[in-house]
C-alpha cells in the first residue's frame, strides 16, 4: 500500500530544506513556497482519506520498518480515527497559518524564511507524533516538536520571548523526562515478559504490570501530557508562551500541538495502564474541575486578549480530560470532537486577534472598543470566533461540549454539575471580551483602523465555515470517533453505565 | 633455574606498539630534524601512525585472547575501545595541530620552561618559535590509553595509567596564553594525579596480599573461592577504585577537574576530556566486570552511590558557571555519573551501553571543545559565557553546530546522546536500579537547563559590542568539528550498525 503517512511527513520536512535553500532576500518567494507545500500536503492528506475505513477501529495505513534493532525500535506509524482527524487538523490549520501569518515575521531575529522553515518542520514532527504507534517513536517526535517551536517563539514572538520561549521548552522537557523513565520501564518489562524488547503499543497494551509499578508508570506519561495538555497546576507555561508567541505559533501551539497531550492520555495512558488510570480517575477528574472553573475565572480578568484566550483554552483542556476520564463513551467521542473544535475556534480567535493587535500595536483589551463600526467584517468574525469558544447551540463546540457533560453525568453527576458552571462563566469571558472590544464608543486611536484584508478573509473563511458546519453536521467525525472509542474502551475494559433514569 | 621465556603476540598489540613508537619516533624528530620541517613531519606521523593502529584494530575484529602471559587482553571491549579511541585521537591531534587559530602560530607556548612574564619568555615569543613536543607527547598519552582498557592485570592496568597520565600532566602545562593558569592547572592535576596514582598502586597491593595473583583472571578465581581476609580485599578494592575514580572525574574526586579543564589549551583539554574518560571507563568496565564481578554486591551500592552524587553535584554545580571550559568540565562530571549508571547495572545491557556512551560522549565532547576554541577576541579564546550572546548574530553556522553538541549533551532526541542516555538508563532499571534511573533522568532535566541557557545565549541574546569574533574555521578544526558532528548526528539517527557492532563486541575475555 502507498506510504501515505511517511508521505505526509516528508512534504513538509522536505520544504522547509527547500525554503532554508532559498537565496537570501527572496522573502516573497519563501512565503509562497511554504503556502504551497502546505497546500500539496493538505491534498495528500485528504487524498489519504479514500484508503481510510472509517468503521474500523482498530490501526490502519500502517508502515512498519526496523529502525534500532538492538533495543526492538521501530519506525512504525499508522493512525486511527482520533489521530487521523488530529493529522487532518494540522494539515488544515498550518497552510492557514502560512497565510495569516504572511507579515508577522518581519520583525524577528532570524529571517523570514526562517520562520516559514519552521512552520513546515513543525508540521512534519506533528504529523509524525499523531501517526507514531511505536512508543520510542512517539517520545522522539514529542521531543523533537519542542525544537522548531521554541525557535518559533524565542526568535518572532513579543517582548517576553526569550523567557516563554525557555519556560515553554523546560517544563516540557521535564515531562518528557519523566515519560522517559516511564518508556525505559515498559522497555524492560517487555524484555522480562516478551522475551525481546519491544515500543510497539499494540503488543504493550498485553503487558501484565503489578498495580503498584503501574501507578508510578501512569504518572509519568500523564505528568508529561497534563504539562503539554495543560491542565492545573501545570499550565503556568502556556499564558507566557502564547502572549509573547506570534498568533500563528499561538495557533499551532495550542491548536494542535497540546492536543498531544489529551491524545497520548487517550492513546497511551489509559490503554497501558488501566488499572492505574481508574486509581487515579477521581484526581483527575477534580484537576480538570479545577481546571475549567479555573482557567475560565483567570480569563475574566485578563487584560490582554491573548492571555485571555490562553486562559480560555486552559478552560477547554479541562472539559477534555473530563471527558476523557469521564471512561464513558460519550465522554470519550466528546472529547476527542472537543479536541478538533477547540482547535479551529481557538484557531479562529487567535488569528482574528492577532489581526487586531497588529492594526491597534497593542494587545490590552481596553485599547479596543466600538471595532463593529470601524472595521465590521473582522468585528463579525472575531464575534462569530467568540460565540463558537462560549459553545453557543449552532457552532462546533457546542455539540462536543455538550456529549462530555452527557458523558461525565452518566458516571459522575457531581462532576458534570460543576463543569457546568464553566459554560456560564465562559458566556461571561467571552460576552466581556466581545462588549468591551467590538462594541461601545468607538476607542481613542481606533478610528482608521483597516478592516480585514482580501489575504486576511480567505484565511479566516476556512475556520469558520469549519466551525458553522461542524456545528450543525458533526457526523462524519462522529462516524470516525466512534469505532476508535469503542475499541480503546474494550482495551481499557470499561463499558457504559446502565442508564439509570426512566421512572 | 628455569627462566620461563614471554610469549608476546605482537600481532595482537600491533595497535599499542604502532602508536607507541611512533611517539618514539616523534622524539628522534624533534631531536634531529631541522625546527622548519619538524611540524610537518610530527602531523604526518601521528596522523599517519593513528590510521595504522585504526587498521589494526580493524584487522584484529573478532579476536578474543589473553595476550602477552596475560597482561593484555585483546577481546570485543578492548578493540571497540581502541577504535574509539584511535578515532577520537584523529580529532584532537587535528586540533593539536590547527595553526591557523592564535595569532601567535599555535596553542601552545613557545617555551614551556620560562617563567610567565619573564625576560626569557620574551625572547622566546619575539624568536617566533612554535614548538612541536605536544606531538610525540600525545602519542605517548594515546598509547597508554589504549593499554588501559586492554590490561589483564593489576601491574599493567598501573603501567597503562601513568604512561597516559604523565604526558597529560605537562601538555595540561603548554598553554601560549594565561601561562599561570596553564601551569597552575598542570601542578594541580599532577599532584592530585600522583595521589591518585598512589592510591591505586597501595590498594593493589592489598589486592595482591589477598588473592596471591594481580591478574584479574587469578582474582575473580580467588574472590569466588573466598581465598582470604575479607577485609584486606576490601581496602584494596576501595582504593583501587578511588584510583580510577579520579581518572574519570566522578565525584567526590572529581576536583582537579573545573581547574585542568579551563587551564590546558583547549585542544588538550577536547583530548583530554574525551580520550581520557573512554580509556579510564574501559579500564573501570574490565575490573568490575572481569575480577571484581563475584564481589559485586559489595561494590554495586558504593558505585551507586558514587554515580547518584555524580550526577547530581555535577549538574548543580555546572549550573552555577559562568566560564563554557569550567560549565563543560561540571558537565563532563555529570557524564561520568551518566555512564556509571550503566556500569552499575552488571550486566550486558550496562556494558552495551556504557560502551555506546563512551562513543558519543568522546565524539561530542571533541566537538564542543573544537568549537570553542573558535570563539576568540584579542586575549585569545573568549571563554566567558556573556561573551557568547548573540553569536548566532555573527555565525549561524558554528552557534548552529554547538547547539547540536549541546543538544546531544543534554541527550535530545534525534542525537546520540539520546540514544545513549536510553541505553545506560534502560540496563540500569533492568538491573534493579529504579532509583538511579529516577535519579538520572532528573539530573538531566537539570542539565538540559544550562545546555539551554548557552543555546538562548547565542540564539537569543543581543551580540555585545566589543564582542568577540568567531574566526572561520581553518581546515583541520573544520575537519575535527565535521567528523565530530557527523558522528552526533549519525549515532542518534542511525545507530543501528554500531549497537549491532557493541553487541557482538560487548563480551570480556578472561
Amino acid at each position: 500500500m502507498f506510504p501515505w503517512l511517511t508521505t505526509l511527513g516528508l512534504i513538509p520536512l522536505i520544504g522547509s530544506g527547500v525554503i532554508a535553500l532559498l537565496p537570501k532576500g527572496r522573502d516573497l518567494l519563501a512565503k509562497q513556497v511554504a503556502l504551497a507545500i502546505s497546500l500539496v500536503a493538505l491534498l495528500v492528506s485528504l487524498l489519504m482519506l479514500a484508503d481510510f475505513q472509517k468503521n474500523s477501529g482498530g490501526l490502519q495505513l500502517v508502515e512498519s520498518h526496523n529502525w534500532i534493532a538492538s533495543f526492538g525500535i521501530k519506525y512504525a506509524v499508522g493512525v486511527d480515527g482520533i489521530a487521523l482527524l488530529l493529522i487532518l487538523l494540522a494539515t488544515i490549520l498550518a497552510p492557514i497559518v502560512i497565510l495569516a501569518s504572511w507579515n508577522e515575521a518581519e520583525n524577528g531575529r532570524f529571517s523570514v524564511k526562517a520562520f516559514f522553515a519552521l512552520i513546515l518542520i513543525l508540521e512534519a514532527f506533528m504529523v509524525g507524533v499523531f501517526a507514531a504507534t511505536d512508543v520510542f517513536l512517539f517520545y522522539v517526535f514529542f521531543e523533537a516538536m519542542l525544537i522548531p517551536v521554541y525557535f518559533l517563539i524565542g526568535s518572532f514572538g513579543g517582548t517576553q520571548r526569550s523567557y516563554a520561549a525557555v519556560k515553554f521548552l523546560l517544563y516540557s522537557l521535564f515531562g518528557g523526562l519523566l515519560m522517559l523513565a516511564a518508556v525505559i520501564a515498559l522497555y524492560v518489562i517487555s524484555k522480562d515478559q516478551f522475551g525481546a524488547g519491544t515500543f510497539d503499543i499494540t503488543a504493550l497494551t498485553k503487558l501484565h504490570i503489578g498495580v503498584q509499578l503501574q501507578r508510578w508508570l501512569f504518572l509519568g506519561f500523564f505528568i508529561a501530557f497534563a504539562i503539554k495538555a495543560p491542565l492545573w497546576p501545570f499550565h503556568t507555561w502556556l499564558p507566557d508562551a502564547v502572549a509573547a508567541a506570534t498568533p500563528g505559533t499561538a495557533v499551532l501551539l495550542v491548536g494542535v500541538l497540546d492536543k498531544v497531550g489529551t491524545f497520548g492520555m487517550l492513546r497511551y495512558a489509559l490503554p497501558l495502564f488501566p488499572d492505574a488510570a481508574k486509581f487515579f480517575t477521581p484526581a483527575i477528574i477534580v484537576l480538570s474541575i479545577i481546571s475549567v472553573i479555573y482557567g475560565a475565572l483567570l480569563a475574566i480578568g485578563q487584560t490582554d486578549i491573548k492571555r485571555l484566550i490562553a486562559f480560555t483554552s486552559i478552560s477547554h483542556f479541562g472539559f477534555i480530560t473530563l471527558g476523557i476520564f469521564a471512561m464513558t463513551s460519550q465522554g470519550l467521542s466528546g472529547a476527542t470532537l472537543y479536541m478538533v473544535n477547540h482547535g479551529f475556534s481557538t484557531a479562529a480567535l487567535f488569528l482574528i486577534a492577532g489581526w487586531m493587535i497588529s492594526r491597534r500595536k497593542s494587545s490590552l483589551i481596553s485599547d479596543f472598543g466600538g471595532l463593529q463600526r470601524v472595521t465590521p467584517v473582522m468585528a463579525w468574525t472575531f464575534f462569530i470566533a467568540g460565540m463558537s469558544a462560549l459553545a453557543l447551540p449552532g457552532l462546533s463546540s457546542f455539540v462536543s461540549e455538550f456529549l462530555v457533560l452527557v458523558g461525565t453525568f452518566t458516571r459522575y453527576p457531581w462532576a458534570a454539575i460543576i463543569a457546568t458552571v464553566g459554560i456560564i462563566l465562559a458566556a461571561l469571558y467571552v460576552l466581556i471580551l466581545v462588549q468591551r472590544s467590538l462594541h461601545g464608543p468607538i476607542a481613542p486611536g481606533n478610528e482608521n483602523l483597516p478592516d480585514l484584508s482580501r489575504r486576511e478573509k480567505y484565511a479566516i473563511a476556512p475556520v469558520l465555515a469549519v466551525i458553522i458546519v461542524l456545528g450543525f453536521f458533526p457526523k462524519p467525525l462522529l462516524d470516525v470517533i466512534n469505532p476508535t472509542v469503542v475499541q480503546t474502551m474494550q482495551v481499557v475494559g470499561v463499558t457504559d453505565p446502565a442508564p439509570t433514569g426512566g421512572k | 633455574m628455569n627462566f620461563h621465556v614471554p610469549v608476546i603476540q605482537y600481532a595482537e598489540v600491533l595497535p599499542i606498539l604502532i602508536v607507541l613508537g611512533a611517539a618514539v619516533l616523534g622524539v628522534l624528530v624533534e631531536a634531529f630534524i631541522p625546527r622548519s620541517l619538524r611540524y610537518v613531519f610530527q602531523v604526518v606521523i601521528s596522523l599517519g601512525s593513528i590510521l595504522l593502529a585504526f587498521v589494526a584494530v580493524v584487522r584484529l575484529h573478532g579476536t578474543s585472547h589473553v595476550a602477552v602471559e596475560g597482561s593484555v587482553v585483546v577481546d570485543g571491549p578492548t578493540l571497540f575501545l581502541q577504535g574509539t579511541l584511535l578515532l577520537l585521537a584523529i580529532g584532537g591531534v587535528l586540533l593539536i595541530a590547527e595553526r591557523g587559530l592564535d595569532t601567535g602560530g599555535s596553542a601552545f607556548t613557545a617555551h614551556a620552561a620560562t617563567l610567565p612574564g619573564s625576560e626569557a619568555e620574551r625572547t622566546a615569543l619575539a624568536s617566533g618559535i612554535i614548538q612541536t613536543e605536544v606531538f610525540p607527547l600525545t602519542l605517548f598519552a594515546l598509547g597508554g590509553m589504549l593499554l588501559f582498557p586492554a590490561a589483564g592485570d593489576l601491574v599493567t592496568m598501573f603501567v597503562a595509567l601513568e604512561v597516559l597520565s604523565l604526558p597529560l600532566y605537562l601538555m595540561s602545562g603548554l598553554a601560549r596564553r594565561r601561562r599561570l593558569l596553564s601551569q597552575e592547572a598542570a601542578l594541580k592535576y599532577f599532584l592530585l594525579g600522583a595521589f591518585s596514582s598512589a592510591f591505586f598502586l597501595y590498594g593493589s597491593a592489598l589486592i595482591y596480599g589477598y588473592a596471591g595473583t594481580v591478574s584479574l583472571s587469578g582474582i575473580r578465581e580467588a574472590i569466588s573461592s573466598n581465598a582470604g581476609n575479607d577485609l584486606v580485599l576490601l581496602m584494596g578494592v576501595a582504593l583501587v577504585t578511588v584510583g580510577l575514580l579520579f581518572k574519570v572525574s566522578a565525584v567526590p574526586f572529581h576536583a582537579w577537574t573545573p581547574d585542568v579543564y579551563q587551564g590546558a589549551p583547549t585542544p588538550v583539554t577536547a583530548f583530554m576530556a574525551a580520550c581520557t574518560k573512554v580509556a579510564a571507563f574501559g579500564a573501570i568496565l574490565r575490573l568490575f566486570y572481569v575480577g571484581l564481578s563475584g564481589l559485586r554486591w559489595d561494590w554495586r551500592p558504593m558505585l551507586s552511590g558514587v554515580a547518584i552524587v555524580t550526577m547530581v553535584l555535577g549538574v548543580i554545580w555546572a549550573l552555577t558557571q559562568t566560564d563554557m571550559k569550567r560549565m563543560l568540565a561540571y558537565s563532563s562530571i555529570a557524564h561520568a555519573g551518566f555512564i556509571l549508571t550503566g556500569v552499575v547495572a552488571v550486566n550486558k545491557a550496562g556494558l552495551e551501553g556504557s560502551l555506546f556512551y563512551l562513543a558519543a560522549y568522546g565524539f561530542t565532547t571533541i566537538g564542543a571543545f573544537a568549537i570553542v576554541t573558535l570563539v576568540r577576541d584579542s586575549t585569545g579564546e573568549a571563554t566567558h559565557l556573556s561573551q557568547w550572546s548573540g553569536l548566532a548574530r555573527r555565525s549561524p553556522l558554528v552557534a548552529s553546530t554547538f547547539a547540536l553538541f549541546l543538544l546531544a549533551y543534554a541527550g535530545i532526541p534525534l542525537t546520540s546522546g539520546f540514544v545513549a542516555k536510553f541505553a545506560v538508563f534502560a540496563a540500569a532499571y533492568s538491573s534493579g536500579s529504579s532509583a538511579l534511573v529516577i535519579v538520572g533522568v532528573l539530573s538531566s532535566a537539570i542539565a538540559a537547563f544550562f545546555y539551554i541557557r548557552v543555546i538562548v545565549l547565542m540564539f537569543f541574546a543581543e551580540p555585545k559590542e566589543d564582542g568577540p569574533t568567531v574566526v572561520v574555521p581553518p581546515i583541520m578544526t573544520t575537519a575535527a568539528i565535521t567528523l565530530a558532528a557527523s558522528v552526533t548526528l549519525v549515532l542518534g539517527v542511525m545507530p543501528s550498525s554500531v549497537l549491532d557492532l557493541i553487541k557482538s563486541a560487548a563480551r570480556f575475555t578472561f
